[in-house]
């Protein structure tokens, strides 16, 4: 039990448990002391806190030098000054000096207006650089996913704790001494040359515009604008419970008629979803599962159970670099926005006769490495890729301002058909945990051949970054775990690999609480709580669907029967799976 | 052989006590008679210096023809080499000195051996011309004891630092070594060790001060089936040596007072965190090392008792930050060498999360005399807060440079005018630097001040390790800050905003003063920065790298000003704000200075005054060294 401490803070008197951070002491009493390195996703591991910015200086009485409000804990009786003038000074003095290591580019960084930075010197009321110097020249570095433009960087050093901590992948850390010190993988390589996975956490937690993901928006106008092609888009589940977010909606709001009536405006030819595929790719993985564990159950030890899921394109990356003796396990399904590619390119375009070269696929995802994914070489037919290019959450919103459409005010509208057609299996593709509970609707009736006497899979859900439960399958008991981050990923894989791993079906998301919490989502500022609400609106989601399983959806059974057969077919091998290879890296 | 009692240990040292004894009693004695084997003195021990800067001046070489030569006479059983630790006086080395008469022979170069080996050894006569000169008297010296140098010296850190041979730890054990540790595990308990270790009031030498006896008990208080006593052998600041000397002159010491640590916390494995720039130091620890588990002095089940330990080394890249503990225990563990916020102190945390014991090198070389000689023995030497000595390296325009151990309490003008022997070629002395690139200079008016670690502070510099570098009137003040400063910009770990950035800006101040382009704004930025980045850096690094700076700035402020709004600097040390003039009545137009002039920047006609055209003019000061008739003058 936690004891009680009170302590003084500008003259108000405040109790918290010990263990509190004056920093959070302050909050609880409405005191906001400003922060730049900080950030704590409470609930997860990704907690930064190496008191290395020196904003959140305080005066503490007795203390000889100022404390870092972020990482000094209250102790009985302290007494803190947020605002003296001694702090004020010291605070404004490190902004003015991050400044004067700071292209000062606002006018034109894709940060400004959400940049942390930007903010503190506007609280402080900065309005020069009195100690201009040097600049530290540190590396640009563009790749299919992300921008590194580290001459922006104010060694805040969260995204090394979400590389290294958070996903264990290490592809970031601190190279070099003193005032060249940069944010880099090791011996300042280039990102592409590492074990980056793309998921984009260090873009969604950088506080300035030193990280940010590449756009695709100049080329998808031009595409638009052009009448010899046929534009069309998917949405993925998560993008339509943060989408708002940008547009001053609260958090967990869902805004998928504004947002396919925004990509009408747009210009976009037909506006499907991912959810559509999200479906498809549960008939497939969730035909697989039961081919798999039918098998296992005969007792062929051959077949490689767990069965892992492949919807998270950052996992793959981060098996086929990590774990190139495991790939027998993951799942052979392709990604719900390739599935949709290759139907999109095939299936669909055959049926409306049009050409593949005139016809372009865009993908608008919560997610950074979806751009990576989709320009895989066995993606493409003829080097035209099933999906053109990806859009975040973040670039669409920036779109919709950038083209006056009033998001406010937008009508409700549908999706086409047929590619716009989905279940409450596939909304929940969005939040961690989903995946698994809408191949268990599916492989269950279709296992069993009876209707599952209760839809919701509620053992599966929830927040924390690794699940397990125990699914009373027919009688069959079928172990499953849930995990988020690659930390905890690594884990299982491991266990894998020591032969020790008792589970049947694992479900892996790379990013916070699933693709809801992706690096092209809003900026969640470190606020966890804002991926909580997109996830409670995951589920409202699911919960108002007319058809809650993925082989209840008409359009999804009639391409099945009019293209596919059936789901693990020949065609269906060819256009909706795929498979991994041994991208080790050799350093 | 293994030690399995305090018998053991008695006998080893009774045996080579007759070996040592001749060592340790001339070492109190007048070297008024000379031995030498003609004379009858039936055994002669040569001592020479085998630290770092008398091997640098080949004393190895000295130690082998010396060998040689008494291979060469048959003499191997009256005559013997025996290489020590640092004797302290490098200004003077390489030393030799002479068993029994304790002859101190300066200067000596590996061609002299000969000569004191058959007028001295031999002949028994001195070698009058190796002597040590009494720079104020002018009449030779020919023992240390009688050396100003010595003469207000207290050796107990570098009670053995050339004295006994480092490579063998039966002269370690002659001299009551590990009996402390055998004190210790037989006859105390861990928490009577600790008691006496507060007792003594001895502080970390290191840097901070923090009393050690303390931290042993914070330490021993963390339960932890794993915990770990590490050495902080990262010496980095510019110029000091004091625990490279220690490591080198009496590794034993180190090993010994680490056991005695890990007895009393409760912690089974050593760790010795050592700069890979150190080689002769790691070569004379492994052999310590080595020696004491030969002996079973280190390792399982010591001296038959149920205490084992062990010491492993980890090498240090030389950053200068990784003498910072938390920084020191991440560099071992492998990570980047970078500080981390205290608390979590690594007696809660350290190693591998362990609760683990950072002490430096000097600080443990104290302990195991301490244990010997007692707690009140120790405290009764040096001032009311800081019991015992410190070891400096005396460095700078001093007259005797080297390595140095007094009393806290000392007056830093006893230091510098009586141990130092003064300001070199008699010029005033202006500041004195202490403690290395986180200290600051103290000036004239704090020469009184006796040195401990809170009277150095309030000066507004610090003890730190024990750097102590004497300025003299030729030095610039604000180029000594920025020299320090340039250290501290190019050795920050870049972690902290404050120090990463703001150093850098006020280097760039600094340059810009040098430069002549300094404002009186720029002066209050100094002080701004100065003040904020000691108020806010994450480190104790951080927060004392500013003190060359404010310390210049409140001792000398009048330089500052000088340099901003004169532009002129009195030392006449920054280039830019040099003016070289010719004068007209002691020119005589030789012409010899525009010849050398590789500006082209003098002009006139033979036998006429000539002058400097100061637009062309770079300052190399060429015709100055030209000018036969000092007509050529800098203002």
């Amino acid at each position: 039990m936690k004891q009680n401490i009170s302590l003084i803070i500008d003259n108000h008197k405040v109790v918290v448990p010990e263990g509190t951070t004056i920093l959070d002491a302050a909050k609880s009493i409405g005191i906001v002391i400003p922060t730049l390195c900080h950030m704590n996703l409470k609930g997860t591991c990704a907690d930064n806190h190496p008191a290395s910015c020196r904003v959140c200086v305080v005066e503490v009485k007795g203390r000889r030098n100022l404390a870092p409000a972020c990482s000094t804990a209250c102790t009985e009786g302290m007494e803190v000054k947020t605002s003296s003038i001694r702090v004020i000074r010291a605070r404004k003095t490190v902004i003015e000096l991050m400044l004067s290591d700071h292209p000062n580019e606002c006018l034109t960084c894709p940060k400004s207006g959400k940049c942390e930075l930007q903010a503190v010197t506007q609280h402080l009321a900065i309005n020069e650089t009195p100690y201009a110097g040097e600049l530290s020249l540190r590396k640009k570095e563009m790749t299919a996913s992300i921008v590194r433009n580290m001459d922006k960087c104010i060694y805040c050093r969260r995204c090394e704790t979400m590389c290294n901590v958070y996903q264990t992948v290490g592809a970031l850390g601190a190279v070099g001494r003193g005032f060249n010190t940069t944010i880099a993988p090791s011996f300042n390589r280039n990102l592409k040359d590492t074990d980056c996975t793309y998921c984009g956490q260090c873009v969604a937690v950088c506080p300035v515009g030193a990280l940010t993901e590449r756009t695709y928006t100049d080329q998808l106008i031009d595409d638009l604008e052009n009448p010899e092609k046929t534009v069309i888009v998917q949405t993925a589940p998560a993008v339509r419970v943060a989408l708002g977010e940008e547009f001053g909606n609260a958090p967990g709001s869902i805004v998928t008629g504004k947002l396919v009536a925004a990509l009408k405006d747009l210009g976009f030819d037909y506006v499907f979803d991912t959810d559509f595929s999200a479906d498809a790719t549960i008939m497939e993985e969730g035909s697989e599962l039961l081919e798999r564990l039918t098998k296992f159950l005969k007792g062929d030890k051959s077949v490689p159970i767990p069965l892992m899921t492949s919807c998270c394109p950052a996992w793959v990356n981060f098996y086929e670099h990590n774990f190139p003796d495991l790939l027998q396990y993951p799942s052979t399904a392709r990604s719900p926005q390739q599935m949709f590619g290759a139907i999109a390119k095939n299936y669909w375009a055959e049926k409306m006769n049009i050409p593949r070269e005139k016809l372009v696929v865009v993908s608008v995802m919560p997610c950074l490495a979806k751009k990576f994914e989709c320009q895989r070489p066995e993606f493409a037919t003829n080097g035209n890729p099933d999906v053109d290019y990806s859009i975040t959450t973040r670039e669409l919103a920036t779109l919709i301002r950038r083209s006056n459409i009033n998001f406010e005010t937008l009508p409700h509208m549908e999706f086409d058909n047929p590619l716009g057609e989905s279940t409450g299996a596939a909304a929940i593709f969005g939040s961690t945990g989903g995946v698994l509970e809408a191949a268990l609707r599916t492989a269950y009736e279709l296992h069993t051949g009876k209707p599952l006497p209760k839809i919701d899979f509620t053992e599966v859900r929830g927040i924390d970054s690794l699940r397990t439960a125990t699914i009373d399958f027919d009688g069959f008991a079928l172990n499953v775990a849930i995990a988020y981050g690659l930390g905890n990923a690594r884990k299982l894989m491991e266990e894998i690999r020591a032969g020790k791993c008792k589970y049947h079906v694992i479900e892996i998301m790379a990013c916070p609480g699933g693709c809801i919490g992706g690096g092209g989502q809003p900026l969640h500022h470190g606020d966890f709580e804002i991926i909580k609400a997109r996830q409670k609106a995951i589920y409202e989601e699911d919960k108002n669907m007319p058809l809650r399983k993925s082989h209840e959806n008409k359009s999804i059974i009639e391409m099945y029967e009019k293209y596919f057969g059936k789901p693990l077919s020949e065609k269906a091998h060819a256009l909706l799976h795929t498979h991994y290879s041994d991208k080790t890296i050799k350093y | 052989m293994k030690i399995s009692s305090i018998e053991d240990l008695k006998k080893i040292r009774e045996r080579a006590s007759v070996h040592l004894k001749p060592r340790e009693q001339s070492d109190h004695q007048d070297s008024s008679a000379t031995c030498g084997l003609k004379k009858g003195t039936p055994k002669i021990q040569i001592l020479t210096c085998g630290g770092t800067g008398c091997k640098a001046s080949q004393s190895h070489l000295i130690a082998d023809n010396f060998k040689k030569l008494i291979a060469d006479n048959n003499l191997e059983g009256k005559v013997e080499v025996i290489t020590t630790g640092c004797f302290g006086f490098c200004e003077k080395g390489p030393i030799v000195k002479i068993i029994p008469d304790n002859t101190f022979y300066t200067k000596v170069k590996p061609e002299d051996t000969e000569e004191i080996f058959t007028t001295h050894i031999i002949g028994g006569k001195r070698v009058n011309r190796l002597l040590y000169v009494d720079p104020k008297r002018k009449t030779t010296v020919s023992d240390s004891k009688h050396m100003d140098f010595y003469r207000k010296q207290v050796r107990i850190a570098l009670r053995n630092c050339g004295l006994i041979d480092p490579e063998d730890i039966v002269e370690y054990i002659a001299r009551d070594g590990y009996f402390a540790l055998a004190d210790c595990l037989l006859n105390r308990s861990p928490k009577a060790v600790i008691d006496e270790i507060k007792k003594s009031g001895l502080r970390g030498r290191g840097g901070g001060g923090f009393p050690t006896g303390l931290k042993w008990e914070i330490a021993s208080k963390n339960q932890s089936k794993e915990k770990y006593v590490v050495c902080n052998a990262d010496e980095g600041d510019p110029g000091a040596f004091m625990d490279r000397s220690i490591m080198e002159g009496d590794p034993n010491s180190i090993v010994e007072a680490m056991a005695i640590c890990g007895y009393a916390i409760g912690a089974n494995h050593g760790l010795v965190y050592i700069r890979a720039e150190y080689p002769l130091a790691v070569e004379r620890l492994k052999i310590a090392i080595k020696q004491a588990r030969e002996l079973g002095l280190l390792g399982k089940k010591i001296l038959g008792t149920s205490f084992s330990f062990d010491i492993n080394i980890r090498y240090g890249a030389g950053a200068f930050v990784c003498g910072e503990e938390t920084a020191l225990i991440h560099s071992m563990e492998g990570r980047r060498g970078e500080p981390t916020l205290k608390p979590p102190f690594p007696a809660e945390s350290g190693y591998n999360g362990k609760p683990t014991n950072v002490n430096n090198v000097e600080t443990f070389a104290n302990v195991p005399i301490i244990i010997n000689k007692g707690a009140d023995w120790f405290a009764s030497i040096g001032s009311d807060r800081s019991k015992g000595t410190k070891v400096f390296a005396l460095a700078g325009k001093i007259n005797n440079v080297g390595l140095i151990e007094v009393p806290m309490g000392t007056t830093l003008r006893e230091v510098i005018f009586d141990i130092g022997g003064g300001i070199k070629g008699g010029k005033q002395f202006k500041a004195v630097q202490t403690g290395g690139p986180s200290g600051g200079c103290l000036t004239e008016k704090h020469l009184d001040t006796p040195i401990d670690f809170d009277t150095l502070t309030a000066a507004g510099s610090m003890m730190g390790s024990g750097g102590m570098i004497v300025m003299d009137e030729d030095n610039c003040m604000v180029s000594v800050a920025r020299f320090y400063l340039d250290f501290i910009v190019g050795e920050s770990c870049g972690k902290c905003t404050p120090c990463r950035i703001g150093n850098k800006r006020m280097l760039e101040i600094l340059d810009k003063i040098i430069a002549g382009n300094g404002t009186m704004q720029d002066l209050e930025k100094l002080k701004t920065l100065a003040g904020v980045i000691k108020d806010t850096a994450l480190c104790g690094l951080g927060q004392t790298s500013p003190n060359p700076v404010l310390s210049t700035l409140s001792n000398f402020w009048d330089e500052y000003v000088e340099h901003v709004r004169d532009k002129k600097c009195r030392a006449k040390q920054c280039k830019a704000l040099l003016t070289y003039v010719i004068n007209p009545e002691k020119c005589i137009g030789c012409h010899a200075c525009a010849m050398g002039c590789p500006a082209g920047a003098i002009e006139g006609v033979p036998r006429k005054p000539h002058a400097i055209i100061f637009s062309k003019c770079i300052k190399c000061g060429m015709c100055m060294s030209r000018c036969k008739f000092k007509a050529v003058s800098v203002v």
